[in-house]
């Protein structure tokens, strides 16, 4: 027998990453949460919880509500702000082997910027990853990236202010991902992350209250893993950077269908709660399948679906 | 010390009270770095619905296990009580903060409502030494939990019951407030519903008690990262929220805001 480790190691646009799984925004922390159980020096990369220009407490409780096969979540985008995140959590994250991917976000495009100068030049920091589905205070609380032009502004403020690789974390609840996904490309994005949280909400029959202290929160998980890889295909067929997919990947069957579907690596969130383990599960499986499919690159699969 | 997640046999999974069940699981790590008050993070089952873990206090620890108790409220828990010995479920564990001990010659005084008596059942287990009154309210009387399944022995527990069918009839706190009066330094442990628990702060507030408080909330990491079991603090603690999982699930009675809980 002739056997060789498969190659698990893909390029996202300027990264390198050691194998294409990611632990998405919000769902692993700073990284060091988890590092009891997951050594993070094994994953593709890590993108932390979102930052914003100074701290802010998040949303009343209650902040999460568990939905059939998947969960909604409220949290108010709770956060250190980047100045403590510099001081206090990246010096740690500086010294792993894994890609830090810091996910930013503000409440005008001129925030935006801001927080992405104040990481400029932070050794340690692999990319930026823009969180655009926040409200935009000065167009009426309309999420920036529900409009391909806001989503562009954003974009431009974040490179101009970064040396870093920048992705657009795209939100699906939009009429057409795909001209948001072009209009950030033209902007000059290095890469795109999707789907971010399908907007739904819960009720109480019995009180007849919202079950999220927000009234409505973002849906993930399993639930909602067809939406996303119908994005994902769409999106990587519509522009020519390279696509992050996520929604709802549990195992490394699913984060196949992505790879299959275009996406050239994957983020894992909420699987994190249910198996803390999930992505070091998700990276043996993705080498097991290449050894039981003969496939030497696990890059070879990427964008294979045949149609 | 450490955090551990691995898969463990349920050891036993009996109905000790009408949908009150006591999951015996084993493993060996979790028992032996476990402190009172402390919480795991159980995987219910292998399916997506329900999907995330459930997060409960240590009730007790065995040779090599831990004690769960539940009352079957909700899909998770549902399925839970459906759970056959033998079966394989992925523990998560041990969570958060546990219960400080007690200053020399305090009196310690254990206020339970419903399932909130299983981190004070552990607590009362391992401090056999310190001087308890435990007291344990329920609904019903048909709802007690014999001292025995949490392995408890050779203290009393004082009953209170809303209806009256069993020990004091009235909520735990009629008794706490009897106790409060008694001589000497106390400390008083709690654990139950919100609005118990408020009042319980309330009281030890009044009597310039220390107390301590074991908080329930939703949560879907149990280890700090996905923020989503907030509850807020109290003015003066120079946050605005506190984290069940990782803050908590004990707190000092003064350090939360229980109007806006």
């Amino acid at each position: 027998m002739n056997y060789r480790e498969p190659d698990l190691q893909v390029s996202f646009g300027p990264l390198k990453l050691k194998n294409p799984v990611v632990t998405a925004s919000g769902t692993f922390g700073y990284g060091r949460e988890y590092a009891e159980i997951v050594d993070p020096n094994l994953l593709g990369g890590i993108v932390v919880k979102g930052l914003s220009l100074k701290p802010r407490p998040g949303n009343s409780a209650p902040r999460i509500v568990e939905t059939p096969a998947g969960m909604l979540n409220a949290i108010g985008l709770e956060n250190i702000g980047v100045e403590a995140f510099l001081k206090e959590k990246l010096p740690w994250l500086k010294t792993l082997d894994t890609a830090v991917m810091v996910n930013i976000y503000g409440h005008s495009t001129e925030e935006y910027g801001a927080v992405a100068a104040a990481l400029k030049g932070a050794e340690g920091v692999a990319a930026l990853e823009i969180n655009v589905s926040c409200p935009n205070v000065k167009k009426g609380g309309m999420s920036f990236g529900t409009d391909p032009v806001a989503s562009a502004e954003v974009t431009e403020a974040v490179l101009k202010n970064t040396d870093k690789p920048v992705i657009v974390k795209l939100t699906p609840n939009v009429t057409d991902i795909c001209a948001v996904a072009r209009a950030v490309e033209h902007a000059g994005a290095h890469g795109l992350s999707l789907i971010n949280t399908l907007t739904g909400m819960a009720i109480d029959i019995k009180t007849r209250r919202p079950r999220l202290g927000n009234i409505s929160g973002g849906l993930s998980g399993p639930a909602i893993r067809p939406v996303a890889l119908y994005m994902v295909y769409h999106v990587a067929r519509a522009v020519k950077i390279p696509v992050m997919g996520m929604g709802g990947i549990m195992d490394a069957g699913d984060a196949l269908e992505f790879l299959i579907a275009g996406a050239r690596a994957v983020q894992v969130g909420t699987a994190n709660f249910v198996n803390p383990k999930a992505s070091l599960d998700i990276i043996e499986g993705l080498k097991q399948h290449c050894v039981d499919h003969d496939v030497q690159r696990i890059g070879d699969l990427i964008g294979t679906l045949k149609t | 010390m450490g955090i551990f997640e691995h898969k463990a046999a349920v050891v036993r999974n009996d109905e000790v009270a009408p949908s009150t069940f006591l999951m015996e699981l084993e493993s060996p790590s979790i028992a032996s770095a476990a402190k009172p008050g402390q919480f795991v993070m159980l995987r219910v089952w292998g399916g997506i619905d329900p999907l995330l873990r459930r997060p409960f206090s240590i009730c007790s620890t065995g040779k090599g296990t831990i004690l769960l108790l539940y009352r079957v409220v909700g899909k998770g828990t549902r399925v839970m009580a459906e759970t056959e010995a033998g079966t394989q479920l992925s523990v998560l564990g041990p969570l958060g903060r546990g219960f400080e001990p007690p200053g020399t010659g305090e009196d310690c005084l254990l206020v339970a409502g419903g399932m909130g008596i299983a981190p004070l059942a552990f607590l009362a287990r391992s401090w056999e030494d310190k001087s308890v009154s435990f007291m344990a309210g329920y609904g019903t009387a048909s709802q007690i939990i014999a001292s025995e399944h949490m392995g408890i022995h050779g203290i009393e527990i004082a009953l209170a019951t809303d209806d009256g069918s069993a020990g004091f009839h009235g909520p735990v706190t009629g008794l706490l407030e009897g106790a409060l009066e008694r001589e000497g330094k106390k400390i008083v442990y709690s654990c139950g519903p919100a609005a118990m628990l408020k009042r319980v702060a309330s009281l030890c507030r009044e009597k310039q008690v220390d107390c301590q408080v074991s908080l329930e909330t939703v949560m879907a990491c149990g280890l700090g990262a996905c923020q989503g079991c907030a509850v807020p603090a109290a003015a003066g603690a120079g946050k605005n929220t506190y984290h069940v999982c990782q803050d908590g699930p004990v707190f000092s009675g003064l350090s939360i805001d229980w109007e806006k809980l």
